[in-house]
């Protein structure tokens, strides 16, 4: 079977969009996205404008996981970071376990501060997703939240205008 | 893997179009990106080679209503087909939901449908998933060509587990949304389960 599905609560998705909010500031960034790595975006702070956040988590996580690929051939684990530099616009990913870290900036910042301030949060997002795969596990454990949908409900999905 | 945020009352899922190369993985979302409204979908990333074949991956995004208060918004993904991107194939296979199997029905395809089709489980393994126990539709494409095999027969030779069959000629949308309804029920059903 397909894996678990994570369940972020409210509590959860505050306390990691603060945590984005900060290093959005610190690292004078323009967006800070947090993608799990298959493709999700689990949250989103900054300057977003018409930029597709979607589109940014999917690719993002395609980037990390062909490089990964690369890494593999020639022995490497992982690459931990991944960095590309634009003329006006740059990207920074960080591979933080199971999510990545991405920072959108521009000429207001460097990507050595950049790099720098998310490696000085990687260690916060790293527990707060571990507590989201823990609460996770638990509610599905013991109250999974959509045990009582019925095949009407499902079925009336497609009949949704 | 599912994920559901409670922040934002969204229901998210992964599903991805798997086949032999060039047989309508892209037009199955081509189809469903001109056909859906645009309030419906996000846009449709194609990484392709410059004779539009597929070098990555096809991503849309689209969102299908609510259920108990949760938007429920769906991943679409497709693989690149061609033999030697297997590595890609094997990545984009991480995470997944639900699986589509777009079999080309032309006689000449058919060993590589075979073929494309145990590749698929062979990939899902390497994740530590099975075939037999994810939802999963098979869908055979391409039934206006003249030199199709009859459905009983490609059924026979690709049918693994009682999956849903939906005939279909992804160019001119027939079958593209029955496929589509017919996979994601399955991964909604499934979210129950868990």
């Amino acid at each position: 079977m397909a894996d678990s599905p994570i369940l972020m609560r409210e509590q959860r998705y505050h306390q990691i969009k603060a945590v984005l909010a900060r290093l959005r500031l610190d690292a004078a960034a323009r967006v800070v996205v947090l993608v799990e790595k298959d493709g999700q975006q689990l949250a989103v702070h900054g300057e977003l404008g018409d930029l597709d956040t979607t589109s940014l988590a999917s690719l993002a996580a395609g980037n990390v996981a062909a490089t990964g690929g690369m890494a593999k051939l020639i022995g490497e684990k992982e690459f931990p970071t991944l960095s590309h530099e634009g003329e006006r616009e740059s990207i920074h990913i960080s591979v933080i376990g199971r999510v990545l870290l991405v920072v959108v900036f521009d000429e207001r910042s460097s990507l050595g501060l950049v790099k720098l301030r998310s490696k000085q949060v990687s260690h916060e997002i790293a527990a707060a997703f571990a507590e989201i795969e823990r609460e996770s596990q638990d509610s599905l454990n013991n109250a999974p939240p959509f045990a009582g949908i019925t095949d009407d409900e499902i079925d009336s999905l497609f009949s949704q205008p | 893997m599912t994920f559901i945020n409670y922040a934002s009352r969204e229901i998210n899922c992964k599903i991805v179009y798997y086949g032999p190369g060039l047989c309508g993985k892209t037009t199955n979302l081509q189809h469903i990106y001109d056909s859906t409204a645009p309030q419906a979908k996000g846009k449709l990333i194609s990484l392709a080679t410059e004779t539009d074949r597929t070098l990555f991956f096809d991503f849309m995004p689209l969102e299908l209503g609510t259920v108990r208060g949760f938007k429920t918004r769906f991943h679409l993904y497709t693989v690149p087909g061609q033999v030697f991107y297997e590595a890609s194939r094997r990545l984009i296979l991480k995470g997944v939901d639900g699986v589509v199997f777009v079999a080309d029905s032309q006689e000449e395809r058919m060993d590589a449908n075979i073929e494309a089709l145990y590749n698929l489980e062979e990939n899902l393994r390497s994740h530590g998933y099975e075939l037999m126990k994810i939802p999963y539709v098979l869908q055979l494409n391409k039934r206006d060509l003249p030199n199709v095999i009859p459905t009983c027969e490609l059924i026979a030779e690709l049918q693994r587990k009682g999956e849903p069959i939906i005939e279909a000629v992804a160019s001119n949308g027939v079958g593209v949304f029955d496929t589509l309804k017919a996979v994601a029920k399955q991964v909604l059903t499934e979210l129950r389960k868990s």
